[in-house]
């Protein structure tokens, strides 16, 4: 039997690239300055350092390196964005728009928001995922200041027409913020050439260490500024401010310059793996892909099993397979994905579902490992439930009076 | 948070995973819970008519690890017992034995129901809820 794990919960979070790890362990001990000494040499070389990661993820994303503020990872930066434009930019009126797929670190900040006195529109989505550009552009006011909208699902990979709702937002003379987590580092994500002006990620969803990410922050065309939201030493152009994790940065650094060299052929081995899997499970009965399939990240698929309980499907191979699911046993609250609920699956379907993501490390050998036992356990669990012999029975399960609980 | 043992043990080598015949007038069926609600059990029990002894008990569970086991342990702790025995099994004792963690008491608490809803349907179908009320009616007027 195969002893070792198969890691297929990339969007959760990726193993650190071992070249990031080299590049970051001289700044534990041999390099421990603080990069705000400005009088001594460690201070420098911090700083030095600092700076050059600075410029490695400003590339990445063809931004300047000023437009960087280094935070502790997206969450903060979704919040400062949002709370720092509202703060910011309030006099001007206090729309927002967003979207009901967004991840909760920008809908917790948004309901937070509200209560602070901004109006909130959340847009809904089409059955793929995507957003209605015509309900977007209809949702603007006069005083809509911000339009946030994430570049990629973190539960089904979607894409948004980031290029399209940017035209939007400048047509209207609306700020654009994406929450791109999940996108940078693994597709190419060019803020300026689509019109976004802030720009949220993290470091160890792309290979790099956890508890750093970046706010991209427009200077230019429109110069965007946001109210900081953590008062102290001034530190990243006083939007920011706290001692900054040197080693973590040098490490976000490091990542997105392997990205950015790497990221094309990661992509494209990814995809032909993504497929081979995607394909292989649609080979049961009753399977189904959630979200849009083409406008869609190379390395991940979403997939209902129906009649089969996510967590339970899990059960039969999590001993060797880590994936994630929008199934409600999963989740503290007890109720399934609201992401797969948006995109309209019934809860049946969203309890069903398995998120696959896959990643650097992931050989096709633990793919083909992966398509057996899951197939496996889907024909399991299948035999476990009643629901699934009803189904053969052709009972219509709509018909039955179930006694919820 | 990590499965206990015994709901691993059960949840791979199910005690008791089958269908009886739902026709027949000595077995009874217990369906709860809903597809929308991420579980369902289907619990059968067939009865020995002379002794109400449960003589057999299958399931089938649409759920997560510990709606199988609690499902796998109570068609295990029926067998051999008589309907009152089974009707007074609590959804705590399950808990207690699998070590269900609290937001998987709910698993037990449909185990339960299945129990009962299958006792339930047997009764009803071999007239024993008429002649419970009855006897009931009978008593109360006495």
């Amino acid at each position: 039997m195969h002893n070792r794990w198969i890691y297929l919960d990339n969007n959760a979070t990726t193993p650190t690239d071992p070249r990031v790890v080299d590049a970051m362990l001289p700044f534990f001990y041999q390099k421990p300055g603080n990069a705000a000494s400005r009088n001594h040499p460690f201070g420098w070389e911090a700083e030095e350092a600092v700076d050059y990661a600075r410029e490695q993820i400003a590339q990445l994303i063809g931004v300047d390196a000023k437009e960087i503020i280094f935070t502790s990872g997206a969450t903060e930066s979704d919040n400062l964005a949002l709370k720092g434009v509202f703060e910011m930019y309030r006099r001007k009126g206090n729309h927002i728009i967003t979207v009901k797929t967004e991840h909760k670190a920008v809908l917790d900040t948004c309901a937070h928001l509200e209560k602070m006195g901004a109006e909130v529109t959340y847009l809904g989505v089409k059955p793929d995922g995507l957003i209605d550009l015509a309900e977007l552009e209809a949702a603007i006011r006069p005083t809509t200041i911000l339009v946030s909208v994430m570049w990629a699902n973190n539960e089904t990979g979607v894409i948004q027409p980031m290029a399209e709702i940017g035209k939007i937002c400048e047509k209207h003379g609306v700020l654009f913020m994406s929450d791109a987590t999940q996108a940078v580092g693994k597709i190419p994500v060019h803020p300026k050439e689509v019109g976004v002006h802030l720009l949220a990620f993290t470091s160890h969803k792309m290979y790099g260490p956890k508890g750093v990410g970046a706010l991209y922050v427009s200077r230019k065309n429109p110069r965007v500024k946001v109210t900081a939201q953590m008062d102290g030493g001034g530190h990243e152009r006083g939007m920011r401010s706290g001692t900054l994790n040197v080693p973590g940065i040098v490490g976000f650094g490091k990542a997105a310059e392997i990205a950015r060299l790497e990221m094309a052929q990661d992509a494209e081995r990814l995809r032909r793996l993504r497929d081979k899997l995607e394909n292989a499970l649609l080979q049961l009965e009753e399977v189904y892909v959630n979200g849009n399939r083409e406008h869609r990240m190379p390395h991940v698929t979403n997939m209902s099993f129906k009649h089969v309980e996510g967590e339970g499907l899990m059960m039969t191979f999590n001993q060797n397979i880590a994936v994630s699911s929008g199934s409600a046993c999963t989740s503290a609250s007890l109720e399934p994905s609201y992401v797969l609920v948006a995109l309209g699956l019934g809860d049946d379907l969203a309890h069903s579902s398995i998120r696959f993501s896959l990643g650097r490390f992931t050989t096709e050998e633990e793919i083909d490992l992966a398509i057996e036992m899951v197939t496996k356990g889907v024909n399991h669990m299948r035999e476990l439930s009643p629901i699934w012999e009803m189904y053969k029975e052709g009972v219509d399960l709509s018909t039955v009076q179930w006694q919820e609980h | 948070m990590a499965y206990s043992q015994k709901v691993l043990d059960h949840f791979q080598n199910p005690k008791n995973v089958g269908t009886l015949d739902k026709n027949s007038p000595n077995v009874g069926t217990g369906l709860v819970g809903a597809p929308e609600c991420g579980d369902v059990m289907r619990l059968q029990i067939e009865v020995d008519p002379e002794t109400h002894i449960i003589k057999d008990a299958k399931f089938k569970t649409f759920g997560c690890g510990s709606a199988i086991a609690s499902s796998s342990l109570a068609t295990e702790w029926i067998k051999g017992k008589t309907l009152d025995e089974a009707a007074s099994i609590d959804n705590m004792d399950i808990v207690e034995e699998l070590a269900l963690p609290p937001v998987k008491i709910h698993c037990s608490v449909l185990a339960e129901d299945a129990i009962k809803s299958a006792i339930r349907d047997y009764k009803l179908k071999n007239g024993f809820l008429e002649a419970e009320a009855a006897k009931a009616e009978t008593e109360a007027m006495a």
